[in-house]
């Protein structure tokens, strides 16, 4: 135990001695966790139109105003030629080309049938096909007033209707930051915890003073342990900050309890540290223990579940994210956070989490050798 | 000229000294894209939902099969009672559920109108929206099912998905990917090369030596480019022939920019370098400081233009945001340079100011 405590010492000196990464292990969480969580807006707006119209009718004009007026398109062309509009999509200054025929007007009245061309740039696939459906669902509704000034008297309810009524739990104002600021805090905490260990063995291999550690009594699992608690206790800091973050700026606080969160926290943060101390344990210098850790990190931070969803990855990625610790925390986040779930919803992750923090660290204990 | 060229040959052999580090540098851009190109969508698919059927008609079953029939849905449960959908919600089984009221057939049949509910767990706002976008869009086809005679006055929309009529998910994400790819790799590759001379102590003796700085950092520069043009290769490799992205432009145009996306991170890294005390700071920097603008700033993952303002002005500062617009332009629309111009020449302003910036934080004295 004493011995414990003087490596405590040693490494929590070590960290405070460095005030230049002791900086950025602080202000880059902050920064970021401010920044980013403002960029991640899936919901389309501004969408830049291009109009062809070739019809000049009224009925035309009127569809126009009828788009420019709904607030999610953004008229930045307005001609008689397709080619014209293409360009605009080619130089990505507009997003959808809307091209009216000529006659549109006169087909509609007295063939009961018109035609119109919609073009959108679907290279992301998501964008466009819900770009198209706003537009459509605005041509339709277009559709109906027609319709029904044309004949005199509509009869009510001449199509069947089925309304969808929707309803947001858990966040009915769909409010995307709530979900994205405690999960960027998870990948934050993440990146810095594992990205911390993995370098910190290795770099007493580089400069040499492991050499002095390996001849002292100190035992393998005492050594681990002394790595191993600072950043753990320096973990929980950064997540209350981060907590603390959530609150001020964006008013953000736990449906469920901070225990639960905290509970959680404590054996994700020994998986994460436990990761590192393995990388570092492995590698011959610190470039490539970054390169490691990078490769992990980017694998876990991507397949995470943050940023698009778990079940539509294929059936291999899926099984990827089962040894995915990043996914069990963002899960955990979002239950306990948004939906005030309680510590028995969460003990499945708990557990495997648990899992992975014992493996990981037994791993590290037994692949550090004191003899090099 | 000889001066740098066995200044090189020195970088070279450190590089090739150490295979292990040049084998990950090599292999790992190999495997992200692999794993990214195919794993990553933002697409929502089988969709775990529960249905509340309080009419257990005709109609509701018909509805229901509908839906489940479709790629989105899949039913996983079948609750009894309104107390069971939350309980479902909260231990995270579903992320839908839907109320079908008491006499839905008769109500349908009678007044041609009828409501369903549709609660979806908006934790995730984005997959919420999404799937009500879906429902609507399937429930709204039942109904034409519905429908027998057709209407008066129909407008009838053709629609085109333009570039990707598939809508694949690889044609926005590989592009994306390959930019962040890049970006970080060979950032980290240099980000650590001037400062570990700092920290091993050959520095003092470059220093002494006749080289310049100018001549030393572009030297550290130049065996790494060369390793990143054949990442780029392997990376162009994998996207045609494994991940059937085509490349519909210029080949020669899209390796000339990505060399050009490589120098200015090669550039930055070199900075990064420069000023960082450590090892240890390059690195958190180049990794910890630079991963998540890059993945959420660069446009690939979340559309600019729905961004607020200052962010979307705050973007322009990220590479990876120009280099994913002329990786999308030339390789999927198939344009030609005078549609990336502008994109290229903002790159190479940002090439030459890292470099300028990282010769002058190069310190010809050691503290």
């Amino acid at each position: 135990m004493r011995t414990l405590l003087f490596i405590l010492q040693k490494e929590f000196k070590q960290i405070f001695r460095d005030p230049a990464i002791l900086r950025l292990i602080f202000l880059m969480p902050v920064i970021q966790l401010i920044v980013l969580p403002q960029a991640a807006d899936y919901e389309m707006k501004n969408i830049n139109i291009a109009i062809t119209n070739r019809d000049n009718s009224q009925y035309s004009q009127q569809l126009i105003q009828k788009i420019t007026a709904s607030g999610y398109f953004n008229l930045v062309t307005y001609n008689q030629s397709y080619n014209t509009s293409m360009q605009y999509i080619e130089t990505d200054a507009a997003d959808v080309i809307l091209e009216i025929s000529s006659q549109f007007e006169q087909h509609l009245i007295k063939e009961n049938k018109a035609d119109l061309f919609i073009a959108i740039n679907a290279i992301n696939g998501v964008k466009g096909s819900l770009g198209s459906a706003y537009l459509r669902s605005i041509i339709q509704d277009y559709n109906q007033q027609i319709r029904n000034e044309l004949l005199q008297q509509p009869r009510m309810n001449m199509v069947p209707v089925i309304e969808v009524v929707p309803m947001n739990w858990f966040n009915p104002q769909m409010n995307y930051k709530f979900f994205m600021v405690p999960g960027i805090l998870v990948l934050l905490l993440t990146m810095i915890g594992a990205n911390l260990t993995a370098l910190n063995i290795v770099r007493e291999k580089e400069i040499g003073t492991i050499e002095q550690i390996n001849v002292t009594p100190i035992k393998k699992h005492h050594f681990i342990l002394g790595k191993l608690i600072p950043f753990w206790v320096l973990g929980f800091v950064i997540i209350t900050i981060g907590f603390a973050i959530a609150k001020l700026v964006y008013g953000i606080v736990p449906i469920g309890s901070f225990i639960t969160i905290y509970i959680f926290a404590a054996v994700y943060l020994l998986a994460v540290l436990g990761l590192g101390l393995l990388i570092s344990t492995y590698a011959a210098t610190q470039q490539q223990a970054m390169l490691i850790s990078f490769f992990l990190l980017m694998i876990f931070i991507l397949l995470g579940g943050l940023y698009t969803s778990i079940e539509s990855m294929p059936l291999w990625a899926q099984y990827i994210t089962k040894l995915n610790p990043v996914a069990y925390f963002i899960e955990v986040m979002r239950m306990v956070v948004l939906k005030g779930s309680s510590l028995s919803d969460i003990i499945p992750q708990l557990l495997s989490i648990l899992g992975f923090a014992v493996i990981l660290n037994s791993w590290a204990i037994y692949s550090y050798k004191k003899r090099s | 000229m000889q001066q740098l060229i066995s200044f090189i040959r020195k970088e070279l052999y450190h590089i090739w000294r150490d295979k292990k580090t040049m084998f990950i540098l090599l292999g790992m851009p190999i495997v992200q894209i692999i794993i990214f190109g195919f794993a990553l969508t933002n697409e929502v698919k089988n969709i775990k939902f529960a249905v509340l059927d309080n009419a257990k008609d005709n109609a509701s079953q018909r509805l229901i099969t509908a839906l489940d029939a479709s790629e989105y849905f899949d039913v996983t449960a079948v609750l009894q009672q309104p107390k069971a959908i939350e309980q479902a919600f909260k231990n995270g089984s579903i992320k839908m559920a839907l109320v079908i009221p008491q006499a839905f057939e008769q109500e349908l049949l009678h007044t041609n109108k009828a409501q369903i509910q549709c609660i979806t767990d908006a934790s995730d706002p984005n997959v919420a929206n999404t799937i009500i976008n879906y429902t609507n869009a399937i429930v709204s086809s039942y109904q034409q099912e519905l429908q027998q005679q057709p209407l008066p006055y129909t407008i009838e929309i053709t629609n085109r998905m333009l570039y990707n009529p598939q809508l694949k998910g690889a044609y926005n994400f590989v592009p994306g990917v390959m930019a962040m790819v890049l970006l970080l790799v060979c950032t980290m590759m240099t980000a650590i090369t001037i400062v570990k001379e700092k920290e091993t102590g050959t520095m003092e003796i470059m220093l002494v030596s006749p080289l310049q700085p100018l001549k030393i950092v572009v030297g550290k520069a130049i065996p790494y480019l060369a390793l990143s043009i054949v990442n780029i290769i392997s990376i162009l490799l994998l996207s045609v022939f494994v991940l059937e992205v085509p490349i519909n432009g210029s080949l020669a145009l899209l390796v000339g920019e990505s060399i050009l996306f490589i120098l200015v991170s090669l550039a930055l890294g070199l900075l990064i370098s420069a000023s960082a005390a450590s090892q240890q700071a390059a690195m958190f920097v180049s990794l910890v400081g630079m991963f998540l603008p890059t993945i959420m700033l660069s446009g690939f993952m979340f559309p600019i233009e729905n961004m607020p303002k200052p962010l979307q002005i705050v973007s322009n500062i990220v590479p990876a945001k120009w280099y994913f617009i002329i990786v999308k332009n030339v390789m999927i629309k198939g344009v030609g340079f005078e549609a990336v111009w502008k994109e290229t020449l903002i790159l190479t302003g940002m090439f030459f100011f890292f470099l300028t910036m990282a010769i002058r934080k190069f310190k010809i004295r050691l503290a």
